[in-house]
């Protein structure tokens, strides 16, 4: 059942040290200000799994939070590479970090399974790819119908998924709408799910009925965040600022840089910068 | 910079590319020079190509080339936008896609792509962003189209890993692991365009753009590159076909620029 906390508590009261979490939003939505609260809260050695890991793992990845990432792009989408992941990856800097490396359409199939309750994902994949040969959990079955070889995966079941949405209502049930990504299947995949919201209204009474919600059954703890996707976007709200993008390759080249930059606009301050964050977007 | 014949190689590359595409076409759009392409055959010849962005975006407009695959332009502009899940199992896996549009940081002559790391896969010398949807684009989309500038370090002798695999190690290969559709069929450089030999599968430069010797494409290409026996010159741009491309990079331009920085 969905309780109404503090970004903080919501936060303190969902992810240990050690958890299996999953931010989602893919481009849109991506819970920016959630992971901050991560950040200043020292949260250690969890494994990160993500689609596009972005700027949030990059800097989570950075200030030494993960262990390990399962992920299937990592890059800084439309700009480059994610230089903090690199330097953990190649370097150790912070520290060394495992990966678990997917295609896209295995993370996607991996989020099912584990929303559908399944054990494994199963789809016609890697087919050629590289991948298999060097991540140990892409194995392959044979369909005992008509003998085509598939791809398996293992289902993805996080502890914890943490998403940004538009609207919860006073009950508790939270609306995404525009590119919704992969969240309904991640939180339906955890075993708790904390959500950040741009605004919480009376009810969802003139929605279109056929709209991605998730039930307030289905979600632990929401958080009042405005801004909170921050560079990213909220449809609706406000745009994607691409600037800020391309700024962070610059800030994440330089170590001494990121934990300057780190330190001014994550640990000194609150989820409540977010929202002067997004004015004019 | 505008050479003398009144065009850049990189914009004979996006119109080639985009004059490659047709109205019929369904087509998976990867981001960069594959996006402005697709973009530009939908503003001039073929208007009603479907064009689909892995975010989940189907039947998209977008005004301005977005920067990344799940901008909101392309959301608010589609037809209809599913989530991830579904665009993967239900639209690529599904065999609903005639063309996926490649872009690639290392190429082999058999158009097998590496966008995942440089060395050792655990002990990378660099760690590039990986594959994300390209593994299965390469081998569910009916056929794959594949545009990248040329220079010896992206085209290979051999790439040191398959993100995606294209025809391997040349002939039937893909037919051996049983993938059932056509792979790499064209390959468009800001030199050449490039189609794979009906037999070996090995990319063979089919026309070459005007003002470029067989030279130059060896010189930027790091395998021995073999010319058809019928090779054309690439017809430049049209009026048409500069202008769209032209004021399309100037309306993105203007559009990414205005956006305030964190």
């Amino acid at each position: 059942m969905a309780k109404f906390q503090s970004l903080r508590e919501a936060v303190t009261e969902n992810l240990r040290d050690g958890d299996t979490v999953a931010f989602e939003g893919f481009t849109h939505l991506i819970p920016h200000a959630a992971a901050h609260e991560v950040i200043r809260q020292g949260i250690k050695d969890l494994t990160l799994i993500r689609m596009t890991p972005d700027i949030i793992y990059d800097q989570m990845i950075g200030m030494g939070l993960a262990k390990k990432v399962i992920f299937s792009y990592a890059g800084n989408p439309g700009v480059g590479l994610l230089r903090r992941m690199r330097d953990a990856i190649e370097n150790s800097w912070p520290r060394a970090i495992g990966t678990e490396e997917h295609s896209h359409a295995a993370m996607a199939n991996a989020y099912e399974a584990g929303a559908a309750g399944l054990p494994c994902a199963v789809f016609r994949g890697y087919r050629g790819a590289g991948l298999k040969e060097v991540n140990p959990s892409i194995k392959s079955i044979t369909c005992p119908f008509t003998g085509e070889e598939l791809a398996v995966v293992p289902a993805h079941r996080p502890d914890v998924a943490i998403i940004h949405a538009q609207k919860a209502n006073r009950r508790g049930d939270v609306l995404i709408e525009g590119i919704i990504g992969v969240q309904k299947e991640a939180v339906l995949a955890s075993k708790r799910s904390v959500v950040t919201v741009e605004e919480i209204v009376e009810d969802f009474d003139d929605l279109h009925p056929n709209l991605c919600v998730l039930p307030h059954w289905t979600v632990s703890s929401i958080a009042h965040v405005p801004g909170g996707a921050h560079p990213s976007y909220t449809h609706g709200y406000y745009d994607r600022d691409n600037a800020a993008y391309l700024e962070w390759d610059k800030i994440s080249a330089d170590r001494d840089l990121f934990t300057a930059w780190m330190k001014e606009n994550v640990l000194e301050v609150g989820p409540e910068a977010f929202a002067n964050r997004v004015k004019g977007l | 910079m505008t050479n003398l014949s009144g065009f850049t190689p990189n914009e004979m590359m996006t119109i080639a590319a985009a004059r490659a595409l047709s109205n019929d076409d369904v087509c998976f759009v990867g981001i960069g020079a594959p996006s402005a392409a697709c973009n530009v055959a939908r503003l001039t010849h073929a208007p009603d190509i479907t064009l689909i962005y892995e975010s989940g975006t189907i039947g998209t407009a977008p005004n301005v080339l977005p920067l990344s695959i799940g901008d909101g332009e392309l959301c608010e502009t589609a037809i209809t936008t599913v989530s991830v899940p579904e665009m993967f199992r239900y639209w690529l896996q599904g065999g609903r896609i005639s063309i996926g549009f490649l872009g690639a940081a290392q190429l082999d002559r058999f158009g097998n792509i590496n966008t995942t790391v440089i060395g050792d896969y655990h002990k990378p010398k660099v760690r590039l962003p990986g594959g994300g949807g390209a593994p299965e684009i390469a081998t569910s989309c009916k056929e794959v189209f594949i545009t990248m500038k040329q220079t010896t370090r992206g085209m290979v002798d051999k790439i040191e890993f398959y993100t995606s695999f294209g025809h391997g190690e040349g002939g039937n290969h893909r037919e051996r692991l049983g993938i059932t559709t056509k792979g790499p069929t064209l390959l468009i450089t800001d030199l050449a365009i490039w189609k794979p030999d009906p037999e070996t599968k090995e990319f063979t430069v089919a026309s070459m753009h005007r003002g470029v010797t067989r030279d130059i494409v060896q010189e930027t290409c790091g395998w021995k590159v073999r010319f058809s026996e019928r090779l054309e010159e690439t017809p430049p741009p049209s009026e048409l076909e500069l202008t769209t491309l032209r004021e399309l990079q100037a309306r993105t331009e203007r559009a990414h620029g205005r956006k305030k920085g964190a």
